[in-house]
């Protein structure tokens, strides 16, 4: 087995992602089938091979300092589930 | 001939010599929707009022002796990944089923400025994760050449919008093959160009080093005509490419002498469906019958593509989809006791299995004790992978392959088995990983399913993409249409 219930459990909390028993047993072999196939990787030799995580090489992208045009409030707000006084309300944290 | 079975040249042609005006075209376009759209179920928001407006303002244009552009009044559909102002944008996901963007992409905003008439947004898989159409959470779009069966994905609805007549062109995204495997199992022309050449502001993001967008369109030149205007630098995407704009038109030469085409025995391997496999075949030696240089070549690396991939892509999505947590739009439940409880509620009730699979997936990828030997190491594939095209690209100047292992599957037949699931897109994977450009053109049938050729290119080639493209069309002639 490549992961088991418990670690499911474990990512499925790093994700945020409240799952049933049910849907833990199903992801559990779901997942570890997919990363039995993933891990075909490690047959191959990648000693000395830089990664990639680019195909293009595009680096350190500047731009000018300027002002420019952006959201007003009221329309950065337009889509929250719940809002007050120019804010995104959150259930209380403290 | 009816106006919704023309292709975007044809049209444009008849609306310069006023024979047609705008109006007329989004009319024929949406008396075809309403004849067949209960049947095929390509879109998810179909946005009637608005198209007949910007239908109106191209006929004004044209009244007034304007110059119009070659995408004028043409109906176009866009898939509901893509950010659409005041219209509802929802990827496929209950998560973001009320969100209404305040902005645009800037790929519809390009066709836009050229006065396209939107005609809707489309269905497709959840956050456009998969290859059937199956995990949107609306419905499920239904092949039009049989309507058992699924359209692929994760641009399912607009690959079948458009071989079902329902739009003139459309625009996907391609991550693993989201573009070109629904292109050729609807039997439509379906490109993904170089990654960077297509703008992403707007396009929400699954797989950022992955991710691209591109048409679908009824044959290669219209292919040619939505790229001339879909590209270009954009300052909102860091990894936007500066290029001079080619004319992609100015590519279609007919002629194919002294092209050197390779067939990479790795993507006609085992999984390819024999039937599939001698269709493809055969549409390969009709470009070595025409000039073309044809050789079997090998990229050895590509068998570890769809591994590296199911690492790679899922990592970035569950970064990407860390969004999405009820605060700022989207689904929040309505009872949270706290910020946590709010959080993995939200996402639990708001995302399908497929999206949790890859999140989970990804998150594990990236996890203290899995970094390296997944994720670090898929990052190192991808290297090998791109040496391999590298090196293959030394040699020619396009390569071919299958574009889908297998003819479109039945509804509901692979949606138990995601690793099967994931095998519909064995041989796109690579060109995302390499970030090349890949085009799948209609090359034949099996049993009454349209069957696509895969054509890639290096990086940034296009143009040699198209031509060959272009010639193979030429060539084989095909007019097959479904029987809706």
């Amino acid at each position: 087995m490549a992961i088991s219930e418990k670690d499911v459990k474990h990512v499925a909390w790093l994700a945020r992602l409240a799952l049933t028993d049910e849907e833990v047993q199903k992801f559990t072999q779901q997942l570890d089938v997919i990363l039995e196939h993933a891990g075909k990787i490690a047959e191959l030799d990648v000693e000395n091979v830089p990664p990639t995580s680019h195909a293009i090489p595009i680096r350190n992208v500047f731009r000018e300092d300027e002002v420019g045009v952006c959201l007003a409030p009221e329309e950065a707000l337009l889509n929250a589930p719940k809002k007050e006084n120019q804010s995104f309300v959150v259930p209380r944290i403290v | 001939m009816e106006l919704y079975q023309m292709t975007i040249h044809e049209l444009h042609e008849k609306l310069v010599a006023k024979e047609i005006s705008a109006k007329e075209i989004t009319e024929s376009v949406f008396s075809r929707i309403d004849k067949v759209e209960d049947k095929v179920k390509a879109y998810l928001l179909i946005t009637r009022d608005t198209a007949f407006e910007q239908a109106k303002d191209i006929d004004e244009k044209i009244a007034a002796g304007e110059k119009i552009s070659p995408l004028a009044g043409i109906p176009a559909a866009i898939k509901d990944v893509m950010c659409t102002r005041g219209v509802r944008t929802t990827c496929g996901s209950k998560i973001l089923e009320n969100y209404v963007p305040v902005y645009t992409s800037t790929a519809v905003e390009n066709l836009l400025r050229e006065g396209i008439v939107m005609t809707g947004k489309t269905n497709m898989d959840e956050f456009a994760m998969g290859s059937s159409n199956e995990n949107s959470r609306f419905f499920p779009t239904h092949n039009p050449w049989d309507l058992e069966r699924v359209p692929g994905g994760s641009s399912g609805g607009s690959a079948a919008a458009v071989a079902a007549d329902e739009a003139i062109f459309s625009l996907g995204s391609d991550t693993g093959g989201s573009i070109r495997q629904p292109a050729a199992l609807c039997g439509v022309v379906g490109m993904k160009p170089t990654y960077g050449l297509v703008s992403r502001y707007g396009l929400i993001a699954f797989a950022s080093s992955l991710d691209q967008i591109g048409p679908f369109t009824k044959d290669v030149t219209d292919c040619a005509i939505v790229l001339n205007y879909l590209i270009g630098h954009d300052p909102m995407d860091s990894t936007s490419v500066k290029i001079d704009k080619p004319d992609y038109t100015k590519a279609l030469v007919g002629d194919l002498k002294g092209i050197r085409i390779g067939v990479p025995k790795e993507l006609m391997a085992e999984g390819i469906d024999s039937q599939v496999k001698s269709v493809v075949e055969n549409a390969i030696r009709i470009l070595a019958e025409n000039g073309a240089l044809v050789a079997e070549t090998s990229l050895p690396n590509l068998a570890y593509a769809l591994s590296a991939y199911y690492i790679i892509a899922p990592a970035e999505a569950s970064s990407n989809l860390a969004r999405f947590d009820g605060v700022r739009y989207g689904y929040r439940v309505p009872d949270a006791e706290d910020l946590m409880d709010m959080y993995m509620r939200t996402r639990a009730e708001g995302f399908g299995d497929e999206v949790k699979r890859r999140i989970m997936l990804g998150t594990y990828a990236l996890s203290a004790g899995y970094y390296e030997a997944y994720y670090g190491r898929a990052q190192k594939v991808r290297t090998l992978i791109i040496n391999d095209f590298n090196r293959a690209f030394d040699e020619f100047d396009v390569l071919v392959s299958p574009t889908s292992p297998t003819t479109a599957f039945k509804i509901g037949e692979r949606i138990a088995d995601p690793l099967q699931m994931y095998l519909s897109d064995i041989c796109t994977i690579p060109v995302n990983l390499a970030g090349i450009p890949g085009i799948s053109v209609p090359c034949g049938m099996v049993d009454g399913l349209p069957v696509g050729l895969q054509i890639i290119g290096k990086s940034l080639g296009e143009e040699m993409v198209l031509r060959v493209a272009y010639n193979f069309e030429q060539l084989f002639g095909w007019k097959e249409k479904p029987n809706l």
